[in-house]
């Protein structure tokens, strides 16, 4: 009863004119209808219209990229609370770490979901990639996605990298010098690109603003263009590979 | 060929709302390999309600642990005082581990250099695109093969000592070895292992190898990089 009227004040919502000024459509109540909210949405309209019933079993993916686009999307929205109580410089940065857990509301919480949900995207990252190899998502016609998808893992990595010093805590500061020590091995351009990222030979208060730049602006957006590329090609390369495509008869 | 009228000249407007399909069959996939396209739905709301849902789960999950757990805060980065041993993030600690047994340019710029190269180029190979299982066809000369690059990937690891990589590496290859006795009614894992194809014993034994040393890493390396229990 209740639920019935409730669906009636719904669609005479959705039958308004502002309300379809805004979405372009009524009630989805057809499939033509239903069509027009994805691809005449902005948001929606990298997702296919239809897609197959198959692909829908959580078996089939179990969610392992959407769970990646989510980590994504709630660590941007962490992320852009956090910048409002951050300054990237030395030692201020340290002393923002202890306010966000004595003096912010819910500090701790902000940094806690931020710095778990990061944990868990990389782990989410690669899971996704082990389970598409695994049920052949890579294979015709679906090479190219694969390959955005690598730079999706190396951004993903190096999005964690650089937020894993900004608290420029002991744990933060020493992780850091391990892995910048690795790049000063690369043949010929090791020190040279060292220095380009650390903005000196130590790292001090250039690196950590260098770092900021890199994990606020330049990665970020290069991850939701990537997202953006990674999501529209599933819709074009005709929906996902579900594991039966690619076991041999029996 | 009852229906030839309705598509000739004169109904030429109707044609156009009744596409036809037209399939090419290409000689690299044969058309059986493709399965089924099987039944469709309308992403809205199907999808869009399964995405919401596992979103709602995932935003839970990670609310409970970030009220139940605290992010680690250590004392003020000092660059003179450095922390034995010193760890990078935990997603490099396989790469740390390396770097112990192998010298900096194999371990720190080599390896994961080759791991980057080989993943760009696993959708190019499409040498066996119908995923025959490893012993499948010739496998006499297949066995030597394979055997010769274990004996030569072992022999490599052991002149570094690198045993936290020879156990996997010995674990993986000896259950590829049981699959090549042929497997029919020897067990459902077996059966299993015995139509897994060339790459999936690739994979598997990289992320076999890649979880290990991550683990041993995180958890079983104390000062100087020597190993401790963490129990201890
Ligand atoms: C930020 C990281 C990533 C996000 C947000 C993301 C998101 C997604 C989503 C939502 C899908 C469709 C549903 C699913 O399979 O779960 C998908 C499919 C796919 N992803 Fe990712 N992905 C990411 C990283 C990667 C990586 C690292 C790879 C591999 C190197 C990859 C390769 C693919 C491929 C090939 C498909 C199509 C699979 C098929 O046809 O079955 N993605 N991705």
């Amino acid at each position: 009863m209740i639920m019935n009227s409730a669906q009636r004040a719904l669609d005479q919502l959705r039958s308004t004119r502002v309300w379809k000024s805004i979405f372009r459509r009524g009630p989805a109540r057809t499939n033509r209808t239903r069509s027009l909210a994805v691809f005449g949405n902005l948001f929606l309209h990298v997702l296919p219209v239809k897609v197959r019933d198959k692909s829908l079993r959580v078996r089939a993916t179990y969610y392992l990229g959407s769970f990646s686009f989510f980590l994504f999307l709630l660590l941007s929205v962490t992320g852009i609370l956090l910048m409002l109580y951050y300054h990237p410089a030395v030692p201020q940065a340290y002393r923002d770490m202890k306010d966000l857990r004595f003096v912010v509301s819910n500090g701790v919480f902000l940094r806690n979901l931020h710095r778990f949900g990061a944990e868990a995207m990389v782990i989410a990252v690669f899971w996704h990639m082990f389970h598409v190899f695994y049920r052949g998502g890579y294979k015709p016609p679906h090479q190219f996605n694969w390959v955005v998808g690598v730079g999706l893992l190396l951004i993903t990595l190096f999005l964690s990298y650089t937020g894993y010093l900004l608290p420029w805590d002991q744990l933060a500061f020493w992780a850091i010098t391990v892995g910048t020590n690795i790049i000063s091995y690369v043949p010929l351009l090791g020190q040279p690109m060292r220095f380009l990222l650390l903005g000196g030979h130590q790292i001090g208060e250039n690196a950590l603003l260098r770092f900021y730049v890199l994990h606020v602006v330049i990665l970020p957006l290069a991850a939701v263009m990537l997202i953006a590329i990674h999501l529209w090609r599933v819709q074009k390369d005709g929906g996902l590979t579900v594991k039966e495509d690619h076991e041999r008869e029996k | 060929m009852s229906e030839k009228n309705r598509y000739e000249a004169g109904f030429g407007s109707d044609a156009q709302k009744e596409p036809r399909r037209i399939v090419f069959i290409t000689k690299k996939t044969s058309a059986k390999v493709k399965g089924e396209v099987g039944r469709q739905v309308m992403s809205y709301p199907q999808l869009i309600l399964r995405e919401a849902i596992a979103f709602e789960i995932l935003t839970i999950v990670l609310v409970v642990i970030a009220l139940l757990w605290d992010a680690p805060l250590e004392q003020l980065a000092n660059p003179l005082l450095t922390p034995n041993p010193a760890k990078a993030p935990w997603y490099f600690l396989g790469l740390q581990e390396l770097l112990h047994y192998f010298p900096p340019i194999v371990a720190g710029v080599l390896i994961p250099g080759l791991v980057v190269v080989a993943l760009v180029f696993i959708p190019y190979f499409n040498v066996n695109i119908q995923g025959e299982p490893l012993w499948a066809n010739h496998p006499r000369r297949r066995l030597n093969l394979f055997l010769g690059c274990i004996v030569v990937l072992l022999v490599f690891f052991g002149i570094y000592h690198a045993w936290t990589v020879i156990i996997p590496t010995v674990v993986i290859s000896g259950l590829a070895l049981t699959a090549y006795v042929p497997a029919a009614g020897r067990g459902r894992f077996l059966e299993f292992l015995g139509s897994r194809p060339l790459s999936w014993w690739v994979m598997t034994w990289f992320i076999t190898v890649a979880i290990i040393l991550t683990i041993v890493g995180t958890f079983f390396r104390g000062p100087g990089w020597s190993w401790v229990w963490p129990w201890r």
